[in-house]
């Protein structure tokens, strides 16, 4: 029991792999519409967050951190990028229905 | 000079093929006439020198195959029989052309026409003149082609093709024969030289080669391949069944080749190679045996044939059997005296039918003819002489020659003789008799022609019918005057060399020697043939067609000759096609372009259809799809390196 | 020690909770509002390891920037609520098993990794300790000297990434009338006012 209660690396990677197996669920198991995939790419970004901070905390080195606040810059900036995107698309197109979106077929 | 005997056709050929459309119908005539009728002189001339001055020549052309030791040259070899065969094929060939200039005069390809009988001429020169088997193969080949190209002129009518077609055929499978042949001797003698063959023959009497476990013997088998060869190209039984179809072609053509030269290329060729066939009895033999066979059944064909041209062939397949079978029992002379003879009576007949085709506006059927010889007397006369000369009766050219060949085979005291002999007795009773039903049909009784033809009957113009009279000449005279010199008492000072007899063939001498009987039995059975066609067509013309009805079963059997071409049809024909067809529905269509460009490309548009339903637009199968793929590279990763358990 | 752990559980299972909420929901809205919820246990995660500054930033650009713009989005656009589609069935079986086999693999490695010792030693920027220097402070210290370059760049890309979204979203309204003013500024006499002669009783 006290081996579970031990915090070591391992728990948050399994947490990290965890997270980042909902997130690529969420990326095509979803029928609604296109935001839940951005969402489910910040949910993926997040488990690599997690990732980095936990080496950064167990190998007793900063590094992970400053590049974790570099993910979350961009992962920002994109999910803005994105976001627009898709206003844009629905202004264009009345809808955001993932079925809908399949101008690259062929 | 002899350069130019050869030669001359081809050059005509040459020029007037390549250039005949923009020379026109008259400058094509002319220079294929006039080359001819230049080879026909010198021909005579030759004739004069080599055969009755006994000077034979040997004239090198050209070095032809030089294949280590396979040394073939382009040689003319003009001895005794070569300068015969000259004035025969020169000379018809040369009245042919003459002839073909009135009777094609409605024809718009007459330049084509007279390219290929200038080129059928050089082929038969060749294959006369040749010195070696494979240049006399060449000419074979030659004439062959020529034949086909012949027959098939009207190429609009799909008869004519299919008849050339099948001339071709059937003479493909006596060239195989006659090909093997050639090999044979190659191997054997190690040689394709005439005179090289010729000197080493008796050395090979009695040896045998192996093959398939039986031991077979040299100079019978060859001889045998060679006589296969011959069978096609003369038409003797079972490769007859092209003759007749034959007759699709122009009237001149069947005078030309299918009289005089080209089926005469089987008489030919045995008689050339008489040194080899003394030396196997086995294949004398045979000879007799097919040429007597094919006498007797061609002859009872011809009874019951309705096409005018049809019985003339029929009757040539006949003649020809004749002579093959004075081959056989060794009588060289004697059948090439009738090839002699017959050339001349053949032809006759042929383009005196042919002026009467033209002069009934180009009916055939001589059921829808008669009642005609008060309009067109001159060709009448010539049908007499040359049925006449068919017939064998005295002072005509057939008297001399077909009695001697009846005689001969009487006198060769052998078992096949005898069987020819009387076979022949039979033939020549029924060969009068057509011959003269011929003659009452199309001439004599009530016009069974419509009123618009018989008000065109007009007799033919004098190009056609000059030719006849040289030809009547020769039917009559050619006898008297020759028959000292091929069969005579001069027989072996006129032929020198250029036929061998083996030291047991004495039957030139036999064949004078048989009983009287012997000697007017063919003259009485001509008499009995023509007594009998009287009563029939002239007398009591209702007899024939009750004496079909009788036996219709029989009148049926010899009207469908035999019934040979259905059974050919059935066992060669039909199983061929049906193969061809195999192979190429089932073999080419199914297999191979199954499984190589149809099924290959269709397997490709498949895969292809399948492949792109993949891209179906839709990002987050895109996604899967990359995920699918890191699984699959971790885990080929993973279980590959071993890392982890 | 033991509250360590049980703190881990809790937030972790929250956290795993909220993001499968986040793919399950059906209302966007909710999607959008667990999404919020699993960055805030995850902030609390980053406390407990002692990454402080990080949870804040996470707190503050993550919830208060990104999941607000997600909200606004999503109540801008017209979404419907849809059920979920009978294709989600099809695709289920085979997702599920790939994403298990992916689990599987990733906690495979983890469970046969081990951190040499070397390692532990010789960090590039060794954490001093927390009770001297604040997390925060030490992370100023090593991003303002040593990484200067990729902090000045992240504020290159938010720039960029501000002024595309803004770009991309732009469209002039036509029939909008706005000042133009150097137009205004650059006026003439001459283009804006005549002087007319106008006969008596005639108007213009």
């Amino acid at each position: 029991m006290i081996e579970f209660l031990t915090i070591g690396l391992g728990h948050y990677l399994t947490l990290a792999a965890v997270l980042f197996t909902i997130g690529i669920f969420g990326i095509f198991l979803n029928r609604k519409n296109v935001i839940i995939i951005l969402m489910s790419i910040e949910l993926m970004l997040l488990a690599v967050n997690i990732n980095l901070i936990a080496f950064s905390a167990f190998l007793n080195d900063l590094v992970g951190q400053i590049f974790a606040m570099f993910v979350l810059t961009v992962a920002a900036g994109e999910a803005a990028i994105g976001l627009a995107i898709i206003v844009v698309y629905f202004r264009n197109h009345g809808t955001i229905e993932v079925e809908d979106i399949n101008l690259m077929k062929g | 000079m002899y350069h130019a005997i050869v030669f001359l056709p081809l050059i005509a050929f040459l020029i007037v093929g390549s250039l005949g459309r923009v020379l026109g119908d008259r400058p094509s005539q002319w220079i294929t006439c006039g080359a001819v009728i230049t080879s026909v002189v010198l021909s005579l001339v030759a004739f004069w020198q080599v055969a009755l001055g006994g000077q034979p020549v040997k004239v090198e052309v050209a070095s032809w195959i030089v294949s280590g030791t396979f040394d073939v040259s382009w040689a003319l070899r003009i001895d005794q029989l070569t300068a015969v065969m000259l004035v025969v094929v020169n000379g018809v060939s040369a009245l042919v052309h003459v002839y073909s200039v009135g009777y094609m005069s409605h024809d718009p390809h007459k330049p084509r026409f007279m390219a290929y009988l200038s080129l059928f001429t050089f082929a038969m020169l060749m294959l006369i003149t040749a010195d070696n088997f494979l240049q006399m193969f060449f000419g074979w080949e030659g004439v062959g082609l020529a034949s086909y190209l012949l027959i098939g002129f009207w190429h609009h009518k799909p008869s004519a093709n299919a008849a050339a077609i099948k001339a071709f055929l059937v003479n493909r499978i006596g060239d195989f024969g006659f090909a093997l042949g050639i090999m044979a001797i190659f191997m054997v003698f190690g040689s394709l030289d005439f005179d090289t063959v010729f000197a080493a023959t008796p050395d090979q009497v009695g040896k045998t080669f192996h093959f398939l476990s039986w031991e077979w013997d040299v100079m019978t088998t060859i001889c045998i391949l060679l006589f296969i060869g011959a069978m096609g190209k003369s038409a003797q039984v079972p490769l007859h069944t092209w003759l007749p179809d034959a007759m699709e072609g122009p009237t001149p053509v069947s005078a030309l080749i299918h009289a005089a030269t080209m089926v005469t290329a089987g008489v030919f060729l045995v008689a050339r190679c008489s040194p080899m066939f003394e030396f196997s009895t086995t294949a004398l033999m045979v000879v007799t045996i097919v040429g007597a066979s094919t006498a007797f059944f061609a002859a009872t064909v011809g009874l019951v044939q309705n096409d005018i041209k049809r019985v003339i062939a029929y009757s040539t397949c006949s003649q020809l059997g004749y002579m093959f079978f004075a081959l056989g029992v060794g009588a060289y002379k004697v059948a090439i005296f009738h090839l002699f003879t017959h050339a001349f009576f053949k032809a006759l007949l042929f383009l005196g039918s042919g002026s009467v085709i033209h002069a009934m506006s180009d009916e055939q059927d001589m059921r829808r003819m008669g009642g005609i010889y008060k309009y067109i007397p001159q060709t009448y006369v010539m049908m007499w002489i040359g049925s006449l000369a068919l017939a064998g009766l005295p002072i005509f050219a057939g008297f001399y020659s077909k009695d001697a060949i009846l005689e001969s085979a009487f006198a060769a005291h052998t078992g096949a003789g005898q069987f020819a002999f009387w076979l022949g007795m039979a033939a020549a009773v029924m060969t009068a008799f057509y011959s003269w039903r011929l003659l009452f049909m199309t001439f004599h009784g009530e016009p069974r022609a419509s009123q618009e033809v018989m008000s065109h009957v007009h007799e033919s113009p004098w190009s056609m019918l000059v030719p006849l009279y040289f030809l009547a000449a020769g039917s009559i005279l050619s006898g008297i005057l020759f028959n000292h010199y091929f069969v005579g008492d001069g027989h072996e000072a006129f032929w020198g060399q250029a036929i061998f007899l083996g030291p047991d063939n004495n039957i030139m001498e036999a064949y004078h020697l048989v009983p009287a009987w012997v000697k007017w039995a063919p003259i009485v059975a001509g008499v009995v043939g023509i007594a009998v066609a009287w009563q029939f067509y002239i007398r009591r013309p209702d007899i024939p067609a009750s004496l079909a009805k009788l036996h219709h079963e029989l009148y049926l059997f010899l009207l469908n000759k035999w019934y040979f071409d259905e059974l050919f049809d059935l066992t060669l024909v039909n199983p061929a096609k049906w193969l061809g067809r195999l192979l190429w529905k089932g073999g080419d269509g199914r297999i191979i372009d199954g499984f190589g460009p149809d099924g290959l490309s269709a397997m490709v548009l498949r895969v292809a259809r399948r492949a792109s339903a993949l891209q179906s637009g839709y990002l987050y199968h895109y996604a899967f799809a990359m995920l699918i793929g890191v699984a699959v590279l971790v885990t080929l990763f993973y279980t590959s390196s071993g890392v982890g358990h | 020690m033991i509250l360590q752990g049980i703190t881990f559980y809790i937030f972790a299972t929250i956290a795993v909770a909220g993001g499968v909420m986040v793919v399950a929901a059906r209302n966007p809205v909710h999607s959008v509002l667990f999404l919020i919820l699993t960055f805030f246990t995850t902030a609390a995660l980053f406390v407990l390891i002692g990454a402080e500054f990080l949870a804040m930033v996470l707190v503050v650009v993550y919830v208060g920037a990104v999941a607000v713009l997600f909200l606004f989005v999503v109540m801008m656009l017209d979404i419907n609520f849809v059920e979920m589609r009978e294709g989600f069935l099809q695709y289920m079986p085979i997702g599920m098993l790939v994403g298990i086999i992916l689990l599987v693999e990733l906690l495979m490695v983890l469970g046969t990794a081990s951190i040499s010792p070397e390692v532990l030693a010789t960090g590039t920027e060794p954490i001093p300790d927390l009770t001297q220097r604040q997390n925060t402070a030490a992370i100023g210290d090593v991003i303002y000297t040593k990484y200067i370059y990729a902090f000045q760049s992240a504020g290159m890309i938010l720039l960029i990434a501000m002024v595309g979204a803004i770009v991309l979203t732009l469209r002039q309204r036509p029939g909008v009338r706005k000042q133009n003013v150097a137009d205004q500024l650059a006026r003439r006499r001459e283009d804006s006012v005549e002087l007319k002669k106008v006969q008596p009783g005639q108007g213009i």
